[in-house]
């Protein structure tokens, strides 16, 4: 019994915790709910901690298989439910079992009061159990159940206030039916990129015969460590156990022959040999089909991470309650396309030597763009909210771009670092946000009972004031002082300030877009690193634009006016994440670097570059510009107009109106996708009834009843009579009873199939019955 | 060929018959003593089925449980019938659905309640029976006498236009199965037997051989009565009719059992009697099913009324469960097998949800909902699942059968990538159109004030819907033993269609000779002849 085995608990404790509160939550009171939610979470960091500290002590990590799954062992289909303990999952682990535990304990305070409280803990504790199974599966398969869990409780959570029948104070519409609207957007976009991702499995399992990942990465690489690793190789793929028959990669014809090493190792070794894979009846060179798969791959992260162009959910999401927002859509759910792309090191670097894409573009090369233009994009667009979370939102979006451009320069080690790092001082952001919005709401309540009326309030519709516009806010710094100072820390670490977390982790990334030009004179690096900077100088200047919006100036309400700090439940997580924000620079500190170390046992293509003063300087340079044109623009003078504009919004006329409206993607979507979709499938139900149901009907039942009607008119008294006539009286008159049987009623034919079916069936049984 | 014993398929087979038999003698009204001897009958005929589990051995391939008896030796008609990896699960699946339809029908049944339990009980034997038979003659009879209680239970019990469902559905089903009779004559009359697994032998040893042309032919008229009953676009129009008008058990069977028929037809008749017609027209089915999958979800989505938009959707699902059938492969058609019983489960399961909420408003209009899941929380927390699980959701029954059908078309030897690429764009739809029905129903502020007092789920629904979510649960987690069951025949049935072993390095052969085809089938299919 090793500590490895203890990774199923890592999902089963949140588990139970939910099937606890929904089963006797609703006897319990706001506090036993909570406990038993945050109980769940916080033990599942334990062990987390436990699994970290065995792999710290030098172990080379697991393979823990749990039961069958998916198995048809005619054809060789084994998918088992198993999972995966290496530096990389653990290191998720970590990161989303405790920040998340820290975004529970505030939520208990966040949540308070709320009708469905209860309901809220057992969607967060799904959450983690699904997020902590897409990260420790060891197989494709298991990872995109997490994957499209996580997605179904992002939908359950954005749509959590669903009953809501207060309209919506920026768009006027109903609050439930606003969130039940961005619930579904954000389900059907990321099916969109999951249609890529489950494409990629199944080409995957024709390729490789298997959907597992294969040994430990380390175990494999390091060749001189075999004695040990041996033990836990042996599980995952026996045919690789030293003294079986190693099978060939390759036949003689030069097809790919899965040797059942596992995925990643497979691929290497049928790059190496160049072999042709079987699809069908066709044949595939093993190059394009690893290229077509890491691109549809690709098309999953997009979705899953909110990238261009399947990014337009992410800020329809922050209907959600803050608490979401902080661990779903910001510190964990959005990173696993981060992960999935580092898991995959391997098919990404051996799809980076294929050169068969237009432009001598490689699909590591678009997926470095992607992230570059996502991030740029997304940072301009933050320039130009109102909306407190929707900045962070944006801020997100362009964060994310950081870190899928990073691994798609092969910066697997900087695009996790800034991936944990991010973790951090986001949530920690988000949180703060949450804490201003229920600090304004407090004011707005303490306002109204002291009958205080409100001179211009942004967003205000039908009694409601709009909490989250900052237009709201201003001069927060004195009434909110916890919330205020680690605002600014997360801030201080989102913009890239030394020393904070993020100055570190965003200087590796910009540091390996620079490499990646100037060593390998690759031009997509210089590219995604000008669009970085240009990104970098724009979170600088929103951030600083939103704290001066937020805590400085003159309140320009009376709820900011009454605004009050929060109860410690929600500030102290705050403070645990400040300090972290602080120093997680220290994870992977230049000249030691210790995370990347750690990283390459799990990441075979894990490498760190030694830290580079200039770049640092340089863009530590161009965030100050950047947070001194915020203090001119913001700060000097009050954050808006005496007619409430933002000081930017005249000088940029149109340009802020198109950032507003995020470069009008959704406006876009909705003409050329949307519209049609709907149009289209009006039309199709249409004809649907008119022609398939409706001609049918004149075709078959007409065509009966037509038959029918000859039957029984025209040729029963036309030829029949006739003849009968000729022949008698009598027999006339029995044909005329016969035609009473000819009634065209159908129930009457069913009825006379059902006696004979009946009749045939007593013939049947009585023999049946009776003796042989 | 001996006569044997009756065995534990025939028992089960029958038993609801018996059961028939004693509601015939009760008082018509004793309304509640009709409604528990037809509920006990189908309890015991399930645990009568988990007797034949019991006997049954995954391991072997061929017919087991088998009851031989030389009915009409004149026109070589047999009562044969047997259980086999096909089957073993849809016999379970029918014993399954059937307590469900029936405690389901407990409140909304009020009149003529005495012949609607008989019909009932008579849908469930001719349904098992045609599960069951292994001769083309006696299939035939029970084939058609399905439509017989279900024209009824449409008919009578259905709503506004049931009498334009029922005639409807009758006739077009009957259409279609009047080719499959002819085909079924060829057959019996060139091949002196109508018993399958004989059949099977004469066709692998060169004793029965199909002229030129003919095996498309005949494959064309099974095909004909499976496509209409499975429905396979364009052949579905009688489906939104028959299942908007019939009462909710109706729909249920209907969904849940009856449409399986066809999608059974095609894997116990289709695949091993004519193997050259099914490679050569493979391409055909499926690009039907594709279509079927897009144009389903589609038009389900264009849908105002919850019942239309779930009956589009089968049409959907069921073109993903024809895919799996035509990759003519283990894991498509095991995929396919695995997905007519999730199929039964969760768009039975919907419309228990749908007759629930009819129950309730006497609607079925979406716009008459919005906001359910606060006025009815367990109730709302049932039905998200089945919806999920509806919509293939990873963890669910529906995502299993789906992925390995997937698996299967992706890698098909007759079937191009692009038909895999276009089925799974119905994944995206199925979500599309769902939580559009989810949304509309469930979500969002009860905007209806008749909505706001709706009274919860009583004992009947709660124990109508959990043995569903228990199912689609275990098979989402757990499905090894459901697939266990089928793989050897499985396998067997589908050799000569892959090479030796299945793998997937081993080189494809396009044509198979039929006669090669036909000996390594029936090497599989009728060990014991």
């Amino acid at each position: 019994m090793e500590v490895f085995d203890l990774v199923p608990l890592i999902v089963f404790i949140p588990i139970a915790g939910l099937l606890l509160n929904a089963w006797i939550g609703r006897y319990l009171s706001e506090k036993g709910i909570a406990w038993i939610a945050c109980g769940a979470a916080g033990l599942s960091f334990l062990v987390a901690v436990a699994l970290g500290l065995g792999l710290a002590g030098g172990s080379e990590g697991k393979i823990v298989p749990i039961v069958d799954w998916i198995k048809l062992p005619a054809v060789g289909v084994d998918i088992p439910w198993a999972m995966r303990v290496d530096t990389l999952s653990v290191t998720m682990m970590l990161a989303v079992a405790g920040v998340g535990t820290l975004i529970h304990i505030y939520a208990v305070g966040y949540m308070h009061g709320d009708a469905r409280f209860g309901r809220f803990f057992i969607y967060m504790n799904l959450f983690l159990a699904s997020m902590l199974l897409l990260v420790t599966g060891n197989n494709f398969l298991v990872l995109f159940v997490g994957w499209e869990l996580v997605g179904l409780c992002s939908f359950l959570l954005i749509g959590f206030w669903l009953h809501r029948d207060a309209p919506d104070p920026e768009t006027g519409i109903i609050g439930g039916i606003k969130n039940t609207n961005a619930a579904k957007k954000a389900f059907i976009v990321n099916r969109v990129g999951d249609f890529g991702f489950i494409l990629a499995i199944l080409l995957i399992w024709w390729t490789f015969g298997t959907l597992d990942f294969g040994p430990i990465q380390g175990a494999a690489h390091a060749a001189g460590h075999e004695e040990v690793a041996a033990g836990e190789v042996h599980e995952a793929a026996p045919e690789s156990a030293p003294g079986g028959e190693a099978v060939a990669p390759v036949t003689p014809e030069g097809v790919c022959q899965p040797t059942g090493e596992g995925v990643f190792p497979m691929a290497e070794a049928f790059m190496a040999a160049g072999c042709n894979v079987k699809l069908g009846s066709a044949e595939v060179p093993i190059g394009t089909l690893i290229v077509v798969v890491t691109l549809l791959m690709l098309v999953g992260v997009t979705g899953k991470s909110a990238q261009i162009p399947l990014f337009v959910w992410l800020p329809d999401a922050m209907a959600g309650p803050t608490p979401v927002s902080a661990l779903i859509h910001a510190a964990t759910m959005v990173t696993a396309g981060v992960y999935l792309v580092t898991r995959n090191n391997v098919l990404y670097e051996a799809a980076r030597g294929v050169n068969i894409l237009p432009f001598g573009l490689s699909p590591p090369d678009i997926v470095a763009l992607v992230g570059a233009i996502t991030a740029f994009m997304a940072g301009t667009i933050a320039v130009a909210q109102w909306d407190i979370k929707r900045v962070l939102a944006y801020s997100t979006i362009s964060q994310l771009g950081f870190m899928v451009a990073a691994v798609g320069l092969g910066g697997y080690v900087a695009g996790m670092f800034h991936l944990v790092t991010h973790a951090f001082f986001k949530a920690l952001l988000f949180l703060a946000a949450g804490s201003v919005i229920h600090g304004v709401e407090h004011g707005a309540h303490h306002a109204h009972e002291h009958g205080t009326h409100e001179a211009r309030t942004f967003g205000y519709r039908e009694g409601v004031l709009d909490p989250q516009d900052m237009r709201n806010m201003g001069g927060l710094r004195r009434r909110m002082p916890v919330t205020f100072w680690v605002y600014v820390i997360g801030a201080l670490a989102l913009a890239g300030i030394f020393p904070f977390a993020g100055f570190w982790s965003k200087d590796e990334i910009l540091l390996d877009a620079f490499l990646r030009g100037s060593e390998y004179g690759d031009p997509t690096g210089w590219l995604v690193l000008i669009l970085l900077i240009g990104a970098a100088a724009f979170t600088a200047f929103y951030m600083g634009r939103q704290v001066f919006m937020i805590f400085f100036g003159a309140p320009r309400t009376q709820a900011a006016g009454h605004a009050s700090e929060n109860p410690p439940i929600m500030t102290y997580p705050l403070i645990v994440l400040a300090a972290l924000s602080t120093l997680g620079g220290l994870l992977n500190v230049p000249g030691l670097h210790p995370f990347g170390t750690w990283l390459e046992q799990s990441v075979p293509h894990a490498h760190t570059a030694d830290f580079n003063v200039l770049l640092a300087l340089v863009a530590l340079a161009i965030a100050g510009v950047a947070v001194a044109l915020a203090v001119v623009i913001y700060y000097m003078r009050p954050a808006l107009t005496s007619d409430g504009l933002d000081r930017l919004q005249r000088p940029l006329g149109p340009l802020w109106t198109f950032l507003h409206r995020k470069w009008l993607w959704d406006e876009a979507y909705h003409n050329a996708v949307i519209r049609p979709f709907n149009a289209l499938g009006g039309l199709l139900a249409h004809l649907d009834v008119r022609y398939l149901r409706d001609g049918l009907d004149q075709g078959l039942y007409g065509g009966f009843n037509r038959i029918a009607a000859f039957l029984g008119g025209d040729f029963d008294l036309g030829i029949i009579d006739r003849v009968v006539n000729g022949v008698g009286r009598v027999t006339q008159q029995l044909a005329g009873q016969a035609r009473h049987l000819q009634t065209g009623y159908v129930r009457n034919y069913a009825l006379s199939v059902m006696l004979g079916v009946l009749a045939v069936l007593l013939i049947l049984l009585l023999p049946l019955l009776f003796g042989q | 060929m001996e006569n044997t014993p009756i065995s534990l398929t025939t028992i089960v087979t029958f038993l609801p018959i018996a059961g028939l038999i004693v509601v015939l003698f009760i008082n018509r009204e004793r309304e509640d003593i009709i409604r528990w001897v037809t509920l006990g009958t189908a309890v015991i005929t399930f645990l009568a089925s988990l007797g034949m589990v019991a006997a049954f051995d995954a391991s072997n391939p061929g017919l087991q449980l088998e009851t031989y008896y030389n009915w009409i030796p004149g026109f070589n008609i047999s009562y044969h019938v047997a259980v086999d990896g096909l089957s073993m699960l849809l016999v379970l699946l029918t014993t399954f659905i059937m307590p469900l339809a029936v405690l389901a029908s407990f409140d909304p049944i009020k009149e003529r309640v005495k012949l609607y339990y008989c019909m009932l009980l008579l849908i469930e034997t001719a349904m098992l029976g045609v599960f069951v038979t292994q001769d083309l003659f006696l299939f035939y009879i029970f084939w058609e006498f399905t439509l017989v209680p279900m024209y009824f239970l449409i008919g009578i019990w259905g709503s506004e236009n049931r009498v334009y469902a029922a005639i409807k559905f009758f006739l077009y089903t009957m259409a279609g199965s009047i080719l499959m009779l002819l085909a079924i004559l060829w057959l019996g009359v060139n091949g002196d037997t109508f018993n399958l697994p004989t059949l099977l032998e004469k066709l692998a040893s060169g004793a029965l051989v199909f002229p030129e042309g003919v095996e498309v032919l005949l494959f064309i008229g099974f095909f004909a009565a499976f496509a209409v009953k499975v429905p396979l676009w364009p052949f579905h129009s009688w489906l939104p009719d028959a299942h908007y008008e019939a009462p909710t058990a109706g729909s249920v069977i209907l969904a849940g059992v009856l449409l399986k028929l066809g999608t059974y037809g095609f894997v116990r008749f289709n695949l091993p009697l004519f193997p050259q017609a099914s490679i050569d027209l493979a391409p055909v089915v499926a690009a039907l099913a594709v279509i079927g999958i897009l144009y389903g979800a589609w038009v389900s989505y264009a849908q105002k009324d919850v019942k239309k938009l779930v009956a589009y959707s089968s049409v959907s699902h069921l073109g993903f469960v024809m895919l799996g059938i035509f990759a003519l492969n283990a894991q498509g058609v095991q995929g396919g097998i695995m997905q007519m019983v999730n199929h039964g489960l969760s768009t039975g399961g919907l419309f228990l949800l749908v007759g629930m909420l009819y129950e309730r408003r006497h609607t079925k209009l979406m716009a008459d909902f919005g906001g359910i899941w606060k006025v009815m929380p367990l109730f709302g927390a049932l039905s998200l699942i089945i919806v999920l699980s509806s919509m293939g959701l990873p963890g669910l029954n529906g995502f299993v059968g789906e992925f390995t059908i997937l698996l299967g078309s992706m890698g098909s030897n007759f079937l191009a990538v692009g038909f895999t690429v276009f089925a799974a764009v119905g994944v995206i739809l199925a979500a599309v159109y769902m939580l559009y029905m989810f949304g509309k129903v469930y979500m969002g502020p009860v905007i209806h004030p008749e909505n706001e007092r709706l009274p919860g789920l009583d004992w009947k629904e709660v124990a109508v819907l959990v043995p569903l979510i228990i199912m689609i649960f275990w098979i989402g987690l757990y499905p090894t033993p459901f697939f266990g069951m089928m793989d050897s025949s499985v396998d067997a049935l589908v050799t000569p269609y892959t090479a030796p072993g299945g793998s997937v390095t081993a080189a494809p052969e396009l044509a198979p000779a039929p006669v090669a085809a036909g000996e390594a089938a029936s090497v599989g299919l009728a060990p014991g002849y």
